[in-house]
């Protein structure tokens, strides 16, 4: 069947709502990147929810004109479940935000990562609870000094590639609110994947913790801080000066690419591995010891949640035809009174 | 009543009965269960009345031969209608010392008592805590005792089958089923039929099963230790076509049928929990209805879940006992705010806390009322007994899509897990959910979500995926109508209000109270939920003795029919026999000034009817200045506070 799906345009996607988030916080890129590239997936307007908990990030789904379910704190998850069991033609990205995620909601990020349900979760890390006004979250440093930890928080914090890998989910990446054609093409290659895509953006809270991430987005030093992985290709940055590859101890270590160490000798990205301890790896490789990679770290290909529940279905239909109500109630032992 | 109406073959004497209530007991693992199941299947396909109540432990396993290990089964089966599984026990099956203490109370005088006396042994004895074997003391003095080495006959009986000794010792129980078979005349066809299609795979097991059941019924008509058995007509019930139901059962057809006959697709998340599991259990096994079933991590998830599922259009439902409600109250007060259709189920247990998980209580009422943050009003309804299961769910998804809310649906543990026989309707007596999903926008600026509906004032439903509806909703307070966000404080007033009349007005469209009795009088006796069978059979044997008492018995809880208020000013006295410390008797005492006094018990355990009868009796003849606002049922006649009580 080929329908001619009306030409849509960013601005398509713009709700009626003012946006209210703080000048210059890091979640105004994410959303006009977001908007790019929804009309670029060849689905109409009416498929999309976006579905949010709590927090600055989770007031996403307002600002764009589809469907959206701003919810309650962590359960996005959950509620994009249920979304996605019950419709398959509707593509449902989640917006969520190191608090909701990882703290109250870190059970719910768990269990859509392991059954792998057909959807994009989208984790904006600002490593602050910033709605609260300016409390730690699970993501802040060692030592970080905020409201409620006045001495620093004594916290260690928990890194989102690692939790999500270990659920083994079959898409992770990471990119940065900033870096606006890195972040489209993680959000573009999150769109066309099958199963749970989860996408770490490094995000500015301008407020509360401004400057995080400069590290990362610096042009100065940007380019000796991160790592741009691509699928076959050797893991280099610095501008060519610097790689990384794996030492006899078989972690992974910085080295310069000055004639003796080739470019053969270093570590070559696959995001196609099965198993997933190279991008376990790539995801503990964290600033300053390492420059901090960015890019899909992991792409495999799963059956998700929804599509076996569907099969199930089919398959009991097959097997016992369509439901007949009336059987139903006449099943087991039955006997008459005249 | 008996009487002696003619003499079987080997002298035996056969006597007629009304209503008979036995009672199997004996360790967690003995199968206690499912022989008591068997007499429920085959006493119902029978044609008797029957009322069933099994009571079982909350541990899997408790150690053998325990107080903590005994699992019961009760069970009364009748020639007329019946509405409890009895009060006193006529046949008390007792597999071990342990089952004997627990349940010997409650056997008549002069009953009958069947033991395994094989299991009477000295450390048996122990484990039970008695310090001499009761077989041998004035324990049982008062019954008719039957000692019956089942273990030894139930071997015998399955020898040359090659079963090790374990196998055929789990082989007893249908050798005791075999014995009541005999005592009570019942066919076996049901339970061999059973037989064969459970154990087709494993020959030597049926037959070692079947064998036991033959053994036990030889043995009774036998031996000479049983010297009469009796017969229990069918029962005179409204015709038509009957199964057995449980409500638990019922509460899942009701579910399938509900969304069958809305032509709409189901979706169901739970999470594992006693008692509400069945309902899961069911549901799974229908995807050929198109049912989903969704086993999530966590209740929290499990409410999320079936919020995220009515967004998206569906028959949504969640399914729980008290702990897990508890968790779930964040995301049903999402359903209010975001007025989404879904129906939340509490099969409700002893609490608080993990408290009683396989006993039944009916506490969770103010908790259904009021327990979510803010100004949260959701309808609430309660089936009054398993087969009605099947009817106030379909009724709690009618009222939840028709006025796009969260319905809360109370069961118990007692009517969850009980049994009774159930008149199967014809399709054409079931009522048809109508469900609309607008297609075009409802008004000149676009689609509103919050445009409500004049009358019924609900807001419509708008499928997602459909095109030229798209919006967003969320858990912020809103402006009625575009559902954008507004916490400008006169808009926060009235959406709470607009939100709380929507509910009230809910009593606009259900059925107006009934009362059995006298429509004025001396009592009405109110009662909510799975206490309707006792309180029914101690009302009515008042009626029948000539005294001023009518029964009316709620199903809808909020709001309270809209006749209600009236009705109770219209008797002397108000009576509310609840299992907790008065719920119900709070909302009435306070919404309609009444000064109605409760019947209280707290024990695990659904009311005797006799306790009502008792209660009836005292606010009957006392005045109320004499008596205090809550009545008790006092100390059961078998229980204690024993630290180990089965």
């Amino acid at each position: 069947m080929s329908t001619d799906l009306p030409v849509l345009t960013p601005k398509d996607f713009t709700s009626d709502q003012d946006v209210r988030w703080c000048p210059r916080c890091g979640d105004y890129s994410i959303l006009a990147q977001m908007k790019k590239v929804l009309p670029t997936l060849g689905i109409p307007r009416e498929k999309f929810v976006f579905v949010s908990g709590i927090g600055c990030s989770s007031r996403f789904p307002y600002y764009v004109n589809t469907y959206g379910f701003h919810s309650i704190h962590g359960r996005a998850p959950a509620i994009a479940t249920a979304i996605k069991m019950a419709r398959r033609d509707m593509q449902v990205w989640v917006i969520t935000g190191d608090g909701d995620a990882l703290s109250i909601g870190g059970n719910h990020l768990l269990h859509v990562i392991r059954r792998n349900v057909d959807l994009k979760v989208i984790l904006f890390n600002n490593q602050i609870y910033g709605l609260t006004k300016g409390q730690y979250s699970p993501t802040s440093p060692l030592g970080k000094k905020t409201k409620s930890t006045p001495m620093g928080s004594v916290d260690h914090p928990a890194n989102p590639l690692s939790v999500v890998l270990g659920c083994e989910a079959t898409f992770v990446a990471r990119s940065v609110d900033v870096d606006i054609k890195h972040l489209t093409y993680v959000l573009e290659r999150a769109a066309h994947h099958k199963g749970t895509a989860f996408v770490e953006i490094y995000q500015d809270c301008n407020v509360f913790n401004t400057g995080a991430f400069e590290f990362a987005t610096d042009k100065a030093t940007k380019s000796n801080n991160v790592i741009y992985l691509e699928h076959g290709k050797p893991l280099i940055f610095a501008d060519g000066k610097k790689g990384i590859r794996i030492n006899e101890a078989s972690r992974p270590e910085v080295v310069n690419l000055d004639g003796t160490i080739k470019e053969d000798d270093l570590l070559f990205h696959d995001e196609k591995l099965t198993e997933p301890s190279l991008a376990f790896t790539l995801a503990r490789m964290r600033h300053p010891e390492f420059p901090e990679p960015m890019g899909i770290f992991r792409a495999v290909e799963k059956t998700t949640y929804d599509e076996v529940c569907d099969d199930q279905i089919k398959a009991a239909v097959a097997a016992k035809g369509p439901g007949d109500l009336n059987e139903l109630l006449n099943r087991g032992d039955t006997w008459m009174v005249s | 009543m008996s009487a002696v109406i003619d003499n079987a073959p080997a002298g035996k004497r056969r006597e007629s009965v009304e209503t008979v209530v036995v009672r199997f007991c004996g360790d967690s693992g003995d199968g206690m269960q499912l022989v008591g199941t068997q007499m429920t299947n085959s006493s119902a396909a029978f044609g008797n009345d029957v009322c069933t109540f099994p009571d079982f432990p909350a541990e899997i396993r408790a150690p053998v031969g325990t107080l903590a290990g005994v699992s019961g089964f009760q069970l009364c089966f009748s020639n007329h209608d019946i509405f409890t599984p009895g009060d006193e026990v006529d046949t008390l099956v007792a597999m071990n010392p342990a089952a004997l203490r627990a349940n010997v109370g409650d056997l008549k005088r002069g009953g009958t008592l069947i033991v395994n006396e094989d299991n009477f042994g000295k450390q048996d004895v122990a484990k039970a805590n008695y310090t001499q074997n009761p077989l041998e003391t004035d324990v049982i003095s008062a019954f008719r005792v039957h000692k019956v080495p089942m273990t030894r006959l139930t071997r015998d009986a399955v020898a040359g089958l090659g079963l090790s000794t374990k196998e055929a010792d789990r082989c007893k129980n249908f050798f005791s089923l075999g014995l009541v078979y005999w005592l009570y005349e019942r066919d076996m066809k049901v339970t061999e039929d059973y037989l064969k299609h459970q154990f087709a795979k494993k020959p030597e097991i049926l037959e070692a099963n079947l064998r036991a059941l033959r053994a036990g019924y030889n043995y009774g008509f036998s031996t000479e230790s049983f010297t009469v058995h009796y017969q229990v007509d069918p029962a005179k019930l409204p015709a038509g076509k009957y199964r057995k139901m449980t409500g638990n059962e019922a509460t899942a057809i009701g579910l399938v049928a509900a969304a069958k006959l809305a032509g709409r697709s189901l979706y169901f998340a739970g999470y594992p929990i006693t008692p509400a599991s069945d309902i899961l259990h069911e549901l799974s096994t229908h995807k050929n209805f198109g049912i989903r079933t969704f086993q999530a991590e966590d209740e929290i998830a499990a409410c999320a879940a079936a919020v995220g599922a009515a967004y998206a259009g569906e028959l949504a439902v969640t399914a729980s006992s008290g702990p897990g409600i508890c968790l779930k109250g964040e995301a049903m007060g999402l359903g209010v705010m975001t007025e989404l259709p879904l129906v939340i189920i509490d099969v409700q247990r002893g609490g608080p806390s993990t408290g009683l998980p396989t006993k039944t209580e009916q506490a969770d009422l103010l908790l259904a009322m009021f327990g979510r943050n803010g100004e949260s009003p959701m309808p609430v309804i309660a089936a009054a007994s398993p087969g009605d299961c099947f009817y106030m769910v379909q009724e709690a998804m009618r009222i939840a899509v028709e006025f796009m809310t969260p319905v809360l649906f109370l069961t118990d543990g007692y009517i969850a897990n009980g049994a009774e026989p159930w008149r199967i309707p014809d399709l054409s007596e079931l009522h048809k959910i109508e469900v609309k999903h607008p297609t075009a926008v409802n008004s000149e600026k676009g689609y509103l979500p919050y445009l409500r509906d004049p009358e019924k004032r609900a807001r419509p439903w708008a499928r997602i995926g459909t095109p030229g509806l798209e919006h967003r909703i969320g858990g912020l307070e809103k402006s009625d109508g575009t559902g954008h966000i507004n916490y400008s404080p006169p808009n926060h007033e009235h959406m709470v209000r607009t939100r709380a009349k929507k509910v009230a007005n809910i009593a606009n469209y259900i059925p107006e109270q009934t009362v059995i009795g006298p429509d004025s009088g001396d009592l009405l006796v109110l009662s909510w939920g799975g206490t309707y069978g006792a309180v029914r059979s101690a009302t009515r044997d008042a009626q029948e003795a000539g005294k001023s008492v009518a029964h009316a018995h709620l199903r809808y809880l909020n709001p309270f029919p809209k006749n209600l208020g009236e009705m109770l000013k219209r008797y002397e006295k108000v009576l509310i026999p609840e299992l907790n410390m008065g719920q119900l008797l709070t909302l009435i005492r306070y919404k309609f000034l009444v000064d109605a006094r409760g019947l209280n018990k707290i024990k695990g355990k659904p009311f005797l009817v006799s306790e009502v009868a008792a209660a009836l009796d005292t606010i009957l003849t006392q005045p109320l200045s004499e008596l205090p606002t809550h009545l008790s049922t006092g100390a059961g006649r078998s229980e204690d506070l024993g630290e180990a009580g089965g």
